[in-house]
This record gives structure tokens, C-alpha cells and sequence, in this order.
């Protein structure tokens, strides 16, 4: 039974033992629910009623699902100074904003990186690859103070501007790019068509995967952004940090707190299942040559 | 004498061969500039975002790591002072290098061949849905917020905890055991959950680069003599998508050294008795909480160099696989 689930190869199974198999599956298996298990047990959390979290000896799954503790959430929320959707609608501009200002930003760069031959090309494609090898935190003090200078601390731009310079996004789209037949680009020239009608006409249909990958992990980083550095005003801030708030309260707010966590990842694993396809197959060109 | 007369001859017939070469390339460069006007201004609006958010900022921070700085004042010229601190007067940092080196040797290696290993399965699997879903079910935590979370009520002091409860009713433990309290548990408990959520970019990389390979190719190796699994994962399939280990090592090993969010939900900020600080955590400490900007660049600095050496020292060592 267990054998029939792996890809059948016809001359290929010289290198695939049965017991291999089985073993590399039960692998697969075990491994899995050491994935599984604590999201299953946030959502069962989330659903458990006052009395069943704070049992013992604990239990893993909800024995009287209740939603209480989402209908508790949003009553905490109403009773904030700041209304709920306030906090719902600041995320929700800051991640869409961010997000197309970053695709369309990344893919214009990309496309002159990758389909145009000019003095310093390669320079820059090298520095913003040397800018995938190291993280954000090396560069907080200094945007901080840049930020301060701009006079952008507390205001949208300080979340939008900075996501929209992302690398790892130029780096794929650049890749990703670079397999439009020149053929194609040359032909729209010959007919007339100026670079940027070639760039949005031609260029950009032929990238939908990777402009979808590019939405969903630029999408991630921005509704994950709690951004309490370069934000005071409590009207300005996003919904991860009033969520934060909530669960800070302690174990009185274990419930809501589950609750919180559920409701912010299922946004993001919806988006990856619905473009899972189009991100694999760009990432397929994310290889970086040595 | 002759010799005194001939050196200044070369010198006066090489000059101008220079400068008119010089003044050639520079003008080709300028027209070769001038044909690309429209790529110029296609590359314009990033480039700016990058000059100002990542480009500048590293100077900014190599600068100040020579200052002490604290905001309200311009920043002081100290040499080598922050340095010198760091790794003489500072044994918090100390303790704090040697915690974020047991997270990187262990969870980066690991989650690298975790992440690899549990893809080239996953390619196994025959039913495309059924692989699908393991591809989802494997990236879910790391694209779930803050999940992790959850490992905190796993993990509880008291006995409603998942872990407490159930040891203290299989009668191994009486009194529940604080692990976040505890230096030792801490640790582990740290690496388990950043493993769980080591999946990451380099992973869905790893699954698009095993789609790929080159069918013929393994048809090619059987006839040559590969007879299990491994010896054609190591000869065949490893090879023929290096470009993807190279970008999977270079998301792993920058990750690997910017743990701290994570450990700072779980065992609070700073953990107790700074079991599990890290240099990051050390960089928001000195950052965002002291406001000594000086001192904290310093420390970014070191983990810029840190980090970029890694990345080069791996790339050079996965350049030899398959050979």
C-alpha cells in the first residue's frame, strides 16, 4: 500500500529499495507531526473553553468547542481606546501599499538587470546579492536614525518605504527574468514598442508566478510587522502590535491569546496554499551561481 | 648614465598611450551610458530605496562602531574602544557570542539538511496533492506569524502545561519544572523550536530545484552503476542543483545568526540569567533599550563581517559537492 503513494520509475527503481521506502516515509510521517502538532494544538486552544485550558492532567484536543474566546477578542477590541478596525485597517493599508510598491519596484529593477546589458549592471546585481547575506538587525540602528532624518518616524512610510527595498524579492524576480526569450523582448522593439511598454506589456505577463511569490512573501514580512520601533501614536499602530498587547495581559488571556495567533496565521498559509504552484516554479530559478 | 636617460623616454611615450586610452574608455563608457538612459531610470527607484536602506546604513553602522554615541548628543570619536569593551570589559556579549554559536553550528547545519533531506522526500512522494500538502504542512510554521507561541503553553511552569501535566501524571516528575527558568532546558527547548520553524525560503528552493533535475540524467546514472538512493541523491541529484543548495545556505546561515524574536517571546528578553542571549538580542539591548547607538553599531559590525564571512566560507565548501 505504502509503496504505491511514491512515483513510480520504471527503470528508475534500481535506486529505491521497499524497505527504503516504508522507512523514508514513516520518516516523513514522524517528522510531519512534529510540524503539525503545535498548530493543531494552537487552533484546539483557541477553541477551548475557560475551564478546559486550565486542567489537569492537561488535554491536547478541545472536548467542548466554543468560539468564546474569538467573540471575547473582539469585545477587548471594542473596548480599546483605539477602535479595532482601526488597528485592522493600518495593517491592511500598510501590507497592500507595501506590497505593490515593492513588486513594481523590484520588477522594473529586475527587468533592466536582467534583460539589458549596461556600465555597472553587475555591480549592482553583486551588492544587492551580498544584501541577502546578512539580516535586517544589522541595519535597525542606522534606518532608525535615517528614518529620524526624514522625518518619517511615526508615519506610514517608516513600515512602507524600507519593505519595499527588500533583496530577496529583486534577487528571485531577477532570476526569474531572466528566462524571457530575448527573441520575444527584441521582436516588441522592432515594432515600435518603447522600453517601458516592452517591460509592462511584454515582460511582465510572461512573470506572473514569480510577481504571485513576490506579493506573498512581501505580504508576509508586512502583516507580521509589528513596527513598535518607529511608531508611537497608538492610531497609527498595526494589528500584530495591538495583538501583542492583548497576549502581554498574561495567563488570565490565555484563550484570546490563541485565538490572536490563529486569526493571524491563517491569513498567510490561505495566500501560500493558493499560490503554492507559482511560487514553487519560481523558486526553481532562485540558484545562485558560483 | 644611459639608463637615466631612457627611464624618463619610456615614462614620456607611456603617459599620453594612458590618457588616450583612458579618455577612449571613458568616452565609450559615456555613450555605452548614454544608449542606456531608459534602463538607468528603470533601475532608478530601487536603487535609491537600497542606497538609503541597506546600502548606507551598513556605512552608517561600520562608522559608528567607532563612536560613542547616544542620540542626544553628536556622536564622540573613541577608536577601538567599543571593540575593546566587547570582548574585555563585556562578558554578558561574551556569554552572548558563545549562546549565538551553539544556535548556529547546531540549528543551522541541522535545519539545512532537515530542510533538504525532508524535500528530496517529499519529491518521492508520487501523488502530486498528497505532496503538495507535505510541502504546506513543513513551510506552515514558518510563514504563521507567531505561532511559536504556542511552544510557551507546551512548555508552561505550571502544570496545565502540556509537558508538566502529562510527565507529572506518567509519574516521572513531581513538581512541575520551570524550563524556561532553567539554563539547560532553555537552550534545548530554544533549538527544538527554531528547528520547527527552520524550514524557510532555502526549503521551497530545495523543492522547486528537485522538480527540475534532469530526467535523462538518472536514466544515465543506472547504466553507470548507481544502485541506491543515496548514491544517487550524492552523484546525481545534489549536483545537478547546486544553484539552489547555494541559495538554501545563504538563507540558512543568515538566519541562524539573527535568532533572538523567537527566544525572546518564549524565555522573555533578557532571559533569565541571559541563558539564551544572543548577539542580536545583546544589539536590541544596547539599541533600543539603553540608546547606546555607538556600542550596539559595533556590535551590528561584527555581525555584518560575521555573517558575510560564513555566507563565502559555505559557498566555497558547497562548490566541492558531487566531486
Amino acid at each position: 500500500m505504502k509503496r504505491s503513494l511514491f512515483r513510480h520509475r520504471k527503470r528508475k527503481d534500481a535506486s529505491r529499495s521497499a524497505a527504503g521506502n516504508i522507512s523514508s516515509f514513516l520518516f516523513l510521517v514522524l517528522m510531519g507531526l512534529f510540524m503539525a502538532l503545535p498548530i493543531v494544538l494552537s487552533v484546539s486552544n483557541s477553541l477551548k473553553p475557560m475551564e478546559e485550558l486550565f486542567v489537569f492532567p492537561p488535554k491536547f484536543l478541545v472536548r467542548n468547542p466554543t468560539l468564546d474566546n474569538y467573540s471575547d477578542l473582539f469585545n477587548l477590541m471594542s473596548e480599546s481606546w483605539v477602535p479595532f478596525t482601526r488597528y485592522l485597517f493600518n495593517t491592511v493599508f500598510v501590507t497592500v501599499v507595501g506590497t505593490l510598491g515593492h513588486v513594481l519596484v523590484a520588477s522594473m529593477c529586475a527587468f533592466a538587470l536582467a534583460k539589458r546589458k549596461f556600465p555597472g549592471a553587475k555591480l549592482i546585481f553583486a551588492v544587492i546579492l551580498a544584501a541577502l547575506m546578512f539580516s535586517v538587525q544589522v541595519t535597525s540602528i542606522p534606518n532608525y536614525l535615517i528614518m529620524s532624518k526624514l522625518g518619517w518616524l511615526d508615519t506610514y512610510a517608516a513600515l512602507i518605504i524600507p519593505a519595499m527595498a527588500k533583496p530577496l524579492g529583486l534577487f528571485l524576480m531577477k532570476q526569474f527574468m531572466e528566462q524571457i526569450p530575448d527573441a520575444l523582448l527584441e521582436a516588441a522593439r522592432i515594432d515600435g514598442a518603447k522600453e517601458f511598454q516592452v517591460f509592462y506589456k511584454i515582460a511582465l505577463p510572461q512573470v506572473v508566478p514569480a510577481l504571485l511569490t513576490l506579493i506573498i512573501f512581501c505580504f508576509q514580512d508586512l502583516w507580521n510587522m509589528s513596527g513598535a520601533t518607529y511608531i508611537y501614536s497608538e492610531e497609527l499602530k498595526t494589528l500584530p502590535y495591538a495583538l501583542s498587547q492583548i497576549s502581554a495581559a498574561g495567563i488570565s488571556r490565555s484563550g484570546v491569546t490563541a485565538a490572536v495567533t490563529v486569526i493571524m496565521m491563517v491569513v498567510p498559509i490561505v495566500l501560500f496554499m493558493l499560490c503554492q504552484s507559482n511560487i514553487v516554479e519560481t523558486m526553481a530559478s532562485s540558484g545562485i551561481k558560483d | 648614465m644611459e639608463e637615466k636617460v631612457k627611464k624618463p623616454e619610456d615614462k614620456t611615450k607611456l603617459f599620453p598611450l594612458l590618457m588616450r586610452y583612458g579618455k577612449l574608455r571613458a568616452k565609450q563608457l559615456g555613450t555605452d551610458m548614454k544608449k542606456n538612459t531608459t534602463a538607468y531610470i528603470l533601475i532608478a527607484p530601487y536603487c535609491i530605496l537600497f542606497l538609503l536602506f541597506y546600502l548606507i546604513p551598513v556605512c552608517i553602522s561600520i562608522g559608528l562602531g567607532f563612536t560613542n554615541f547616544n542620540v542626544l548628543e553628536p556622536p564622540r570619536f573613541v577608536g577601538l574602544q567599543n571593540y575593546i569593551d566587547l570582548f574585555f570589559a563585556d562578558d554578558i556579549f561574551l556569554t552572548a557570542v558563545k549562546n549565538t554559536f551553539i544556535f548556529a553550528v547546531i540549528t543551522g547545519p541541522v535545519g539545512y539538511f532537515m530542510a533538504l533531506f525532508i524535500a528530496w522526500m517529499i519529491n518521492d512522494i508520487k501523488n502530486k496533492k498528497l505532496r503538495a500538502f507535505m510541502t504546506l504542512l513543513f513551510y506552515a510554521p514558518t510563514i504563521s506569524g507567531q505561532a511559536y507561541i504556542i511552544w510557551k503553553f507546551i512548555f508552561s511552569s505550571d502544570i496545565y502545561g502540556i509537558a508538566n501535566g502529562w510527565l507529572m501524571r506518567l509519574g516521572v516528575i513531581s513538581q512541575p519544572i520551570l524550563y524556561f527558568e532553567d539554563a539547560s532546558y532553555c537552550m534545548t527547548i530554544s533549538i527544538v523550536v527554531i528547528l520547527w520553524m527552520s524550514m524557510g525560503t532555502g526549503f521551497l528552493s530545495f523543492i522547486a530545484g528537485l522538480q527540475n533535475v534532469d530526467r535523462t540524467l538518472y536514466e544515465a546514472g543506472y547504466m553507470d552503476g548507481v544502485r541506491n538512493r543515496f548514491q544517487e541523491l550524492w552523484y546525481i541529484t545534489l549536483p545537478s542543483m547546486k544553484e539552489q543548495l547555494m541559495f538554501g545556505a545563504v538563507m540558512t546561515v543568515t538566519s541562524s545568526f539573527a535568532i533572538h524574536d523567537q527566544l525572546a517571546a518564549l524565555a522573555g528578553f533578557p532571559s533569565v540569567r541571559y541563558c539564551v542571549h544572543t548577539v542580536v538580542s545583546h544589539l536590541v539591548d544596547y539599541g533600543t533599550v539603553r540608546f547606546e547607538m555607538g556600542y550596539a553599531s559595533a556590535i551590528a559590525t561584527l555581525l555584518f563581517v560575521v555573517m558575510l564571512g560564513c555566507n563565502k566560507l559555505i559557498q566555497k565548501v558547497l562548490g566541492k559537492v558531487g566531486r
